[in-house]
């Protein structure tokens, strides 16, 4: 089984209110200078065939019209 | 008139749709795991949170033995009304373009909105006898209340500019009333074909007088005049 990583995230130019909405708490916390906080979501599953995983992207874990995906494998 | 309403688990607004269906003819529900939706004439995808909205709103509905059925009635003709969270299931398959992201100013948001009838909806209209706004040069507009937190309309530009040159856009947000930054104003769209309507306002909450606004009624009227 290979172990995989799928990494989700709002397309470039797409308004992400919640990366907007962390990026807007971070100054009262006393973080500065942090900028472009984009939020997205990580799939970790294990795949008996890492070929199917793209379709499987495309067609659930990302909608591609709004998101980008990467696929990373894992080393054990 | 025979309507058929798709419940998943995790609708929460399928005993209303049921109720203004059931006002212009019969309804029943059909459970998501039906593959089978009989006679029918009109199928609503009805609003709510259809398995719990994981992953995507509407993600995991869409693979639903019910809604297969679903895209083929729909492709076949048959006239089918996305609300709300069934807007997104929709989108999500494939059924209509675009896709619902996350409400701009973060927060859910319930109030009564004014709609702007495009005149292009299709199956689901031009309606007869809507006031008329004064606001918006003797267009129709229907008050609907929307309430959800995922219903920020978006697509590309480029597809965009194609669904309102082909007048897919069915309703439009009244100027200044847009709730949730949805991209053009843009509150309901339907199929080239016109027989799959998706909007985020609930119609189905507008049937009663008692509740403040009857408008939602019409458009369940319009699929019943036009199926008659």
């Amino acid at each position: 089984m290979a172990r995989v990583r799928v990494l989700i995230r709002p397309k470039e130019g797409i308004l992400d209110p919640q990366g907007k909405a962390v990026e807007q708490a971070l100054p009262a916390l006393g973080f500065e200078g942090i900028e472009h906080v984009r939020v997205g979501r990580m799939v970790e599953l294990e795949a008996e065939d890492p070929a199917q995983l793209g379709e499987l992207c495309e067609k659930l874990l990302a909608n591609p019209l709004i998101e980008d995906y990467e696929i990373e494998q894992v080393d054990a | 008139m025979r309507w058929g309403v798709v419940q998943f688990p995790g609708s929460c607004d399928e005993r209303d749709a049921l109720h203004a269906c059931g006002l212009t003819g019969e309804a029943r529900l059909i459970w998501h795991e039906d593959r089978d939706l009989g006679q029918v004439d009109a199928i609503v995808v009805p609003g709510g949170f259809s398995y719990g909205d994981y992953l995507r709103a509407g993600a995991i509905a869409r693979f639903s033995p019910a809604m297969e059925a679903v895209t083929e009635f729909a492709a076949a003709g048959g006239p089918v009304l996305g609300i709300c969270n069934g807007f997104q299931v929709l989108c999500e398959a494939g059924l209509l373009p675009g896709a619902l992201l996350r409400n701009e100013e973060l927060r859910f948001i319930c109030r009564q909105v004014d709609l702007i009838v495009e005149g292009s909806v299709g199956e689901f209209g031009p309606l007869s006898g809507t006031k008329v706004a004064d606001s918006s040069e003797g267009s129709e507009t229907l008050s609907i209340p929307v309430k959800h937190g995922e219903g920020r309309y978006w697509a590309p530009d480029d597809v965009l500019d194609e669904i309102e040159a082909k007048g897919q856009v069915a309703y439009r947000y009244a100027p200044g009333q847009n709730p949730n930054g949805s991209v053009r104003d843009i509150a309901g769209v339907r199929n080239e074909a016109g027989n799959v309507l998706g909007l985020m306002p609930h119609p189905e909450h507008a049937v009663d007088a008692l509740t403040g606004s009857m408008d939602g009624l019409r458009i369940f009227e319009a699929v019943a005049g036009a199926r008659a």
